[in-house]
């Protein structure tokens, strides 16, 4: 019964946010409304349970470990923000957060992002020799591709000459990406809206396959 | 040309009823148009086939209910593999708000097959991202010291053994926004965990350059790579069910492009003229 | 944390550990102050008896029942679950799925082959599109027998080497591209060159 309940009021939800697409009216307003509060109160209780009771109320009462004070009280310099006298205070647990993130990504991305990167790029043609012909020709677009799209990029040097040749094919490499994307974006929204309708008509209405 | 020059100014409501009949019709009456497993896929598929049982594998359900419709058949059909090869899974999540949807999609798609505790664990959320990644690669406890509802993971037997990544035979991504690249650096470069990448459509273009440095083995691109991984597990699902629309209203974006350029060429050679 | 990743040896490592447990924490507040925020523009709006009061009246009733559910009943509990099933989900899978019509009007309003590069854009657009679908490659079989012989898949071959070979290309460029910039503003940040972040200047 709670399940059959539960399914007419997400169908009715459902079709209150679609009725948007008409045009703007007190259903959608509710819905929206509902949702904005409904996921704030599910963030309220997820972690409170996950996080401050796990992360900070288990380990320290259960388990005694104190150490775990000191980010609790950084944390709670947070709330700072909400007096203004004592806002500066924010720095502290900004600076430190951001500090081990900064510290941690260098090396890691220089290693993920540039090094691999580079690698992947460079390593077809240490064994040209054994490659197909076609294997050898989208390396060499890729390679090509890859610096033409980094000249682009550089704005230090004004593009012209053969730096604007080179920045051109640039550009022409990144319409094909982003027409790819596009191509996958539009994908990508239609699913969305699939898993809605199938919802509606397989779940709710039991009418389609 | 009037009728060029009205559909420059068609009303968009008219392409949403469009819109809604593309998806709704071919969902009453299926046409069953065949589905290709790609290579990107099918490795991912390979991968975990090729595991012997006993193995473990992490999954990071990194998405919330917006990417349900591409992420939860997909999330569904890995568990089930995972689950018919006695493979162990350790699922695990860095959004809040995808936490108790983690809860629910290990728990549906164990259904008969699987045992909680003894066949999967779910972790749930804590906050950090790359800090949980990077903790994880030395002790999982030390970051999850309880599972998702509050049993310490010493009492876990799915966790028995498990310690670290190195512990770990595969970690599947199932994101909906940039995790895959933070698991890539900080899991995969730094602790060289073995990764899978399964994503939304709107990212998967993003991750190829991965894929051709092996810094992945594999990327499940969104309802469609969904499908495919059901057609391998010959399970047919909601991804399966949706290919026919997604044709269809694929073919309606592209005659809409179409007939958008003819009319505004015509209306502009008109008006030059 | 540049200092471990070189020497992953104690005591470096036993600070590392701690440092991220430090940083999971400090992150928990972050979290609550973003929904301060959100508390403070709804009740602003019902102190002010602006013409959305009952909205945001809605707001704070569906906060307190969820909340309220979650904390006392616990959010592995059937109320939550269902709370969560048949609200959260449906209402935020169905605000995203609003784009599929979107972007099909934009599409068909915007879209357009005014240059050599949208051209590009858009006819690697409709290939994508056409191809990576199951009626690409279903319609190419519909075609004469030696036709499909001489080449099995053309739509799924075509779409693959673009996404495997000119993009990925274009993609790996934009991915150097901003790793070397975050690179540049991390080490601005760690010698305090950059410190927009705390509000500098204030």
């Amino acid at each position: 019964m709670g399940t059959t309940i539960g399914i007419f009021i997400a169908a009715g939800l459902t079709l209150c946010i679609y009725s948007f697409l008409y045009k703007d009216n007190p259903f959608y307003k509710f819905a929206e409304h509902l949702f904005v509060g409904v996921a704030a109160g599910y963030t309220i209780a997820t972690a409170w349970h996950q996080t401050v009771v796990r992360q900070i109320w288990h380990p320290v009462v259960t388990e005694g470990k104190f150490t775990l004070l000191i980010p609790t009280a950084i944390g709670m310099l947070m709330f700072s923000r909400f007096i203004p006298k004592y806002r500066w205070l924010i720095r502290w647990a900004l600076a430190f957060t951001i500090g081990v993130g900064a510290g941690a990504s260098i090396p890691l991305s220089m290693h993920s992002f540039i090094f691999k990167q580079t690698e992947a790029t460079l390593q077809p043609f240490s064994g040209i020799g054994n490659l197909q012909f076609t294997a050898i020709i989208n390396s060499v677009i890729i390679a090509l591709g890859l610096l033409c799209t980094l000249i682009y990029f550089f704005f230090s040097v004004e593009h012209k000459g053969a730096v604007g040749v080179a920045s051109k094919v640039g550009i022409f490499f990144l319409m094909v990406s982003f027409g790819a994307a596009f191509g996958y974006t539009v994908m990508a929204r239609i699913s969305l809206l699939i898993g809605r309708i199938y919802f509606l008509l397989h779940d709710w209405l039991h009418i389609a396959r | 040309m009037k009728i060029l020059d009205k559909l420059a100014t068609l009303d968009r409501r008219y392409i949403f009823l469009m819109v809604a009949l593309t998806v709704i019709v071919p969902l009453l009456f299926p046409i069953g148009m065949p589905i290709t497993v790609t290579k990107e896929v099918q490795t991912v598929y390979d991968y975990i086939e090729k595991l012997p049982p006993g193995s473990t594998i992490m999954l990071a359900m990194d998405y919330d209910p917006a990417a349900l419709a591409e992420l939860y058949p997909m999330n569904l059909a890995v568990l089930r593999h995972a689950y018919s090869r006695d493979i162990k899974v350790i699922g695990m999540t860095l959004w809040i708000t995808g936490a108790t949807l983690g809860n629910l999609v290990m728990r549906e798609a164990a259904e008969g097959i699987a045992q909680e505790g003894e066949d999967y664990v779910y972790l749930g959320f804590v906050t950090g991202a790359a800090s949980v990644i990077m903790g994880m690669g030395e002790d999982i406890s030390a970051v999850y010291p309880t599972d998702y509802g509050g049993r310490p993971l010493s009492e876990v037997p799915a966790m028995k053994g498990i310690k670290n990544y190195k512990d770990i035979d595969l970690l599947i991504d199932l994101a909906a926004g940039a995790t895959p690249e933070s698991w890539i650096a900080y899991a995969g470069s730094k602790y060289g965990q073995t990764i899978a990448v399964g994503c939304t459509a709107v990212s998967a273009v993003g991750y190829y350059p991965f894929l051709n440095s092996n810094q992945i083995i594999g990327l499940i691109g969104g309802m469609k790579g969904a499908a495919e991984y059901e057609k391998l597990i010959e399970a047919r699902g909601t991804a399966t069910a949706g290919m026919d629309s997604q044709s269809i209203a694929h073919i309606l974006i592209i005659v809409l492009i179409i007939v958008a350029n003819i009319s505004y060429f015509a209306v502009r050679k008109k008006t030059t003229v | 944390m540049i200092i471990q990743f070189f020497v992953p040896h104690p005591p470096f490592t036993n600070m590392y550990e701690e440092l991220l447990n430090w940083v999971r924490i400090i992150g928990i507040f972050a979290l609550i102050i973003g929904l301060s925020s959100l508390i403070k523009l709804h009740y602003t709006r019902i102190a002010r008896k602006t013409r959305d009061l009952p909205y945001s009246i809605i707001v704070f009733v569906g906060m307190a029942v969820m909340a309220a559910v979650g904390l006392i009943k616990g959010i592995e509990g059937a109320w939550f679950e269902w709370l969560f099933k048949n609200i959260q989900v449906p209402m935020q899978a169905t605000m995203f799925s609003l784009l599929a019509f979107f972007i099909a009007s934009a599409a068909y309003r915007a879209f357009r082959a005014r240059t050599l590069e949208a051209t590009l854009m858009l006819v690697t657009a409709v290939i994508v599109m056409f191809a990576r679908v199951p009626i690409g490659e279903f319609l190419w079989q519909r075609m004469p027998d030696s036709a499909v012989q001489l080449w099995a898949n053309p739509p799924g071959d075509i779409s693959d080497w673009i996404l495997k070979v000119p993009s990925m290309a274009a993609r790996r460029g934009i991915l150097l591209g901003i790793s070397l910039g975050a690179i540049a503003t991390s080490l601005k940040i760690i010698l305090g060159i950059e410190r927009s972040y705390m509000g500098a200047g204030e």
